[in-house]
């Protein structure tokens, strides 16, 4: 192994550097950058009484993490519920005593527990040597905690009275049915107990929407980045705004990046947006834009205190920067073909991909959360994957969100999502976005051709030219099935005090072997 | 037609090519600002709470030096060293009893100085964070503290560490205060009864910050050594970051080893920058590499590399598992990238002199900056926090970063910080720093490091700017 270093070539479309195989070649095994390392999959457990903000941050979590790129997948205990019981009588159904349903509902997280497995092990095509009950795994559970009938009563009414089980009912009737629900759960809820019985769990007890934190033996760096984010975000009211800066000279040209100014028309949708930004009477505004000219440009129109962030600052086009698409497409006609295959993951030669962009603007997106109303003025690579993040789109989509000229978007926090509003400010631009090639571009030029084609497989990308193509996927190291001693094991326990399990997958080791 | 509102023009700033209007319309500069981890007027005082022994200064010093690196101007007020100057020599732990009215009153005094020159440092001389640390293990304590911020318009973020351990309290004692000018006239034993003595003089009167009494405060309670954490109150996004900090840092011994790649071909030529592969001598210098960890028996190494070839082929020749990180590239010198710094010198003399002006917040045209790289490589450093042995594979721009940090190099010295090709530094925390072994591979390399030269003026001659350069090829 060691002595002759191995060959490296460069992965052309992430521009990764790795070891070549002398015969055919093999997957390789090394992913991006980023923070790392052979973690086993999280389960993550959530806690707590009902209307306590679960599903809320399950979801949120859960949105972050697949955004970052760690695969993550939510299993509500309550949709499984959904399914056997069809329809929702009342709330009789959650009294301790009522026997049937303690068994659905048994049932019921035992099916979450087995699709838990299944995501997590055969998706990578791997068997988890386990019992059914018990899966080996870091468990990190999130409980929450409140007490403030404002809160929980505010809670109800955003998501409980709309949800499936109170379609018949309601709104008065919802809310009463729904506290006697908590009721029933109240008499046996026995909170995490640090001092004591779960000393030595992992978790996070979240107190009064935030207030309060108790932080109990994180493992690993995904526990660390997941008790981060959650301190940093809150349920006040506010709105994002996020829109690109005004048409510039380059984009009149069809240049890509560059640092050029604003066009006249861009000039005048900068006045436009100073003049939006007045109607929309926000307190407190804050007003971000990147290092690049044109977006200052346009922030310097609205007269107001504004944060200059390099994170902001568009994609790096490397050794495309200010070339327009034609000549991209006479000069490098094989980096052309290359990004239409794969948009995210494809970086510029000595530029960014949109995967790297995500790992540069995550600051920016913890900052956000930490934020209320906020202007972003940015560009059109950067406003998508910010969109994204929002909106819960996948890498696949990212790439071609609309995010045109002289639009601005609003976006408002609404019970688990993101409501958007589209705002185009009426001037005129020039439009710069491409669509998603219809086909596939099967016309390569074969150079240094390593293997035959192969004919495409079911789910699989076709590939063109072997090995350089394909995109190194995060994959799951061997030790999938080992555990160590700091892992505990989560057997089933006939108490279902805990209502949702969320599920945090495998994160993305990026080692090469 | 166009309503163009008056739009102040923007010129780039010449030496961090940031755009900012320029003043001709009158309109304040302090308008725009670049984006900063301090981004409110009103600076912090963390105020450490605990009993002796707990680790606050070792906490102090190393959350000082992190904010400091990621230029937050910090500085700690230690009230033991104010005491020390005050009572020229320590006598016992009597010195400590809470009967004791006359030391009751030094003590007080030291405090109120210490206090004093915080205010100076955060409302005069620009400062943004002050670690005020001392036990301040009493609730009237913290409450004469939280006037004083109040009377000053700082904001307050309270740092408790519990701990009973007694093996950690021992470990504590050992490592840091047998060393101290306290007791470097006593014998270890003696050394350790008597502080021990001085521990029990603050138990019956500590106060520790509680989930209800305090529930107005700000802090985090840091429980045994990192096993839980309190956090109560977060205010702002330094305090956020403080948290994030503090949840990260360990104190399980280990090392750190930092490297440069081999040597390179680009480096052979005395080029900057690029993507190229390793030299015959940078090949070479991989295998020594290579033996060195094997001889060193490292328990559970991770190898770390940036996505640069010659980084990779480094890693490579050590036949293990390593971790590829964009964040640890080179500093992109955008459009000097490749060029000899004879080539820069013709082709940019402005911005070469710039560069010499002020190194570390120069940004090279299309380019990074030190104080990019800087903000760059911050989740490297979180992650080297949390991790054991590291060995860390990069480059010459983004090995003096990760060293400034941890020998708390100010940023004047940074980017002068010599980092060799072919030499390996073990870093090894202790007491309230960090060890530093260099080890040289006895691998013949080029030297690339160019010293700042006397004449950094931009009406210099070629000469004068090309004086320090390295040779090369």
């Amino acid at each position: 192994m060691k002595g002759m270093p191995r060959e490296l070539t460069q992965n052309r479309i992430q521009k990764i550097w790795i070891p070549s195989k002398d015969d055919k070649p093999s997957m390789p095994r090394t992913s991006h950058g980023g923070p790392h390392l052979a973690n086993p999959p999280t389960v993550i457990v959530m806690v707590g009484l009902p209307a306590r903000g679960k599903t809320y941050i399950s979801r949120k979590l859960t949105r972050y993490l697949n955004w970052i790129g760690i695969p993550t997948k939510v299993f509500n205990v309550g949709e499984y519920r959904r399914e056997a019981v069809k329809h929702y009588s009342s709330y009789d159904f959650f009294k301790s005593d009522n026997e049937d349903a303690v068994k659905i509902r048994q049932q019921c997280a035992l099916a979450a527990l087995r699709d838990v497995k299944t995501y997590l092990t055969e998706e990578e095509g791997q068997v988890a040597l386990c019992r059914a009950e018990q899966i080996l795994t870091a468990i990190f559970f999130i409980e929450s905690v409140c007490d403030d009938p404002n809160v929980i009563a505010c809670n109800i009414l955003e998501v409980k009275v709309s949800c499936p089980d109170y379609q018949d009912c309601n709104k008065t009737d919802a809310m009463e049915d729904f506290k006697k629900r908590i009721e029933c759960y109240r008499m046996n809820y026995q909170p995490l107990d640090p001092d004591q019985y779960d000393k030595n769990l992992s978790f996070i007890k979240v107190i009064d929407v935030g207030r309060r934190f108790l932080v109990n033996r994180i493992q690993d760096h995904i526990q660390s980045r997941i008790v981060y984010y959650l301190m940093n975000i809150h349920v006040q009211p506010r709105s994002i705004y996020l829109c690109r800066h005004g048409e510039s000279q380059h984009n009149l040209q069809g240049r890509l990046g560059g640092d050029s100014g604003l066009s006249t028309r861009g000039r005048k949708f900068a006045g436009a947006l100073a003049k939006f930004v007045k109607e929309q009477n926000l307190k407190d505004l804050k007003v971000w834009t990147s290092q690049l000219r044109r977006s200052i440009q346009t922030a310097e129109a609205l007269n107001v205190p504004y944060e200059q962030w390099k994170a902001l600052n568009e994609i790096d086009g490397g050794v495309c920067e200010e070339m327009t698409y034609e000549e991209v497409r006479e000069r490098f006609p094989d980096e052309f073909a290359l990004r239409d295959q794969d948009k995210y993951y494809y970086r510029y030669p000595s530029g960014e991909s949109y995967q790297d962009l995500v790992q540069r603007v995550e600051p920016v997106i913890m900052e956000l959360e930490r934020q209320e109303n906020v202007l972003v003025i940015c560009h059109q690579a950067v406003m998508r994957c910010l969109l994204a993040y929002f909106l819960d789109k996948s890498a696949d989509e990212m790439p071609y969100l609309k995010c045109p000229l002289h639009t601005v978007l609003k976006l408002t926090p609404v019970a688990y999502g993101c409501k958007v509003e589209s705002i185009s400010l009426n001037v005129e631009a020039v439009n710069t976005h491409r669509d998603r090639p219809d086909v596939r571009p099967s016309t390569l030029i074969r150079r240094n051709s390593v293997t035959p084609l192969t004919s495409p497989e079911p789910n699989k990308k076709p590939r063109i030219e072997g090995l350089d193509d394909t995109i190194i996927r995060e994959v799951t190291p061997t030790q999938l099935t080992l555990c160590t001693a700091s892992h505990t094991t989560l057997a089933l326990s006939t108490q279902v005090s805990h209502s949702y399990c969320v599920i945090s997958s495998l994160h993305n080791p990026v080692v090469t072997y | 037609v166009a309503d163009t509102t008056l739009t102040r023009e923007l010129t780039q700033n010449p030496l961090k090519k940031i755009w900012v209007p320029s003043s001709t319309n009158g309109l304040p500069e302090r308008y725009i600002s670049q984006r900063k981890v301090c981004m409110t007027n009103c600076p912090t005082l963390i105020v450490t709470v605990g009993l002796p022994a707990r680790g606050k200064t070792y906490i102090s010093k190393k959350l000082t030096r992190y904010l400091n690196w990621i230029d937050v101007p910090t500085k700690e007020f230690n009230v033991g060293q104010y005491r020390r100057e005050c009572v020229k020599i320590y006598k016992s732990f009597e010195f400590f009893r809470p009967d004791n009215e006359e030391g009751l009153k030094i003590r007080k005094q030291c405090a109120l100085a210490a206090l004093n020159d915080v205010r100076q440092f955060l409302t005069d001389e620009g400062g943004q964070v002050a670690v005020f640390d001392a036990t301040n293990t009493t609730r009237e304590r913290r409450e004469t503290i939280l006037r004083f911020a109040e009377q000053n318009g700082f904001k307050v973020f309270f740092v408790e560490s519990v701990c009973e351990d007694p093996d950690v309290i021992a470990e504590n004692i050992v490592q840091v205060k047998l060393g101290c000018p306290d007791y470097t006239h006593c014998n270890t034993e003696d050394a350790v009864a008597d502080f021990m003595k001085r521990i029990k003089c603050y138990e019956n009167s500590y106060q520790p910050l509680d989930e209800e009494l305090d529930r107005d405060l700000s802090f985090i309670k840091i429980i045994d050594v990192g096993r839980r954490y309190l956090v109560n109150r977060v205010q702002d996004h330094i305090q956020s970051r403080i948290v994030y900090y503090l949840m990260n840092i360990h104190i399980t011994p280990r090392s750190i080893y930092l490297c440069r790649h081999g040597e390179s071909d680009l480096n052979i030529k005395g080029r900057i920058g690029g993507d190229s592969g390793l030299s015959a001598r940078g090949k070479e210098f991989a295998k020594a590499l290579g033996q060195f960890i094997q001889s060193q028996n490292i328990r559970d190494l991770k190898v770390w590399t940036s996505q640069m070839k010659r980084t990779i082929q480094t890693a490579e020749a050590l036949g293990v598992p390593y971790e590829q990180w964009k964040a640890l590239n080179e500093i992109d010198a955008g459009v000097c990238e490749e060029l000899m710094y004879e080539e820069i010198q013709q082709k940019y003399p402005l911005e070469f002199a710039l560069r010499d002006q002020d190194k570390y917040r120069y940004r090279y045209p299309k380019g990074e900056s030190y104080e990019d790289l800087v903000q760059r490589l911050e989740p490297v450093i979180m992650e080297l926090e949390r991790q054991e042995n590291v060995l860390v594979i990069c480059h010459q721009a983004v090995m003096r970063c990760l060293l400034a940090y941890f020998l708390d190099k100010t940023a004047e010295e940074l980017p002068y910080l010599k980092c060799a090709l072919h030499t390996v530094l073990k870093l090894t925390p202790m007491a309230y720093g960090c060890k530093v072994e260099s080890v040289c591979l006895n691998v013949d390399a080029v030297n690339t490091h160019r010293d700042r030269p006397s004449n950094v003026d931009v009406s210099r001659l070629p000469e004068e700017a090309l004086l320090t350069v390295p040779d090369h090829h």
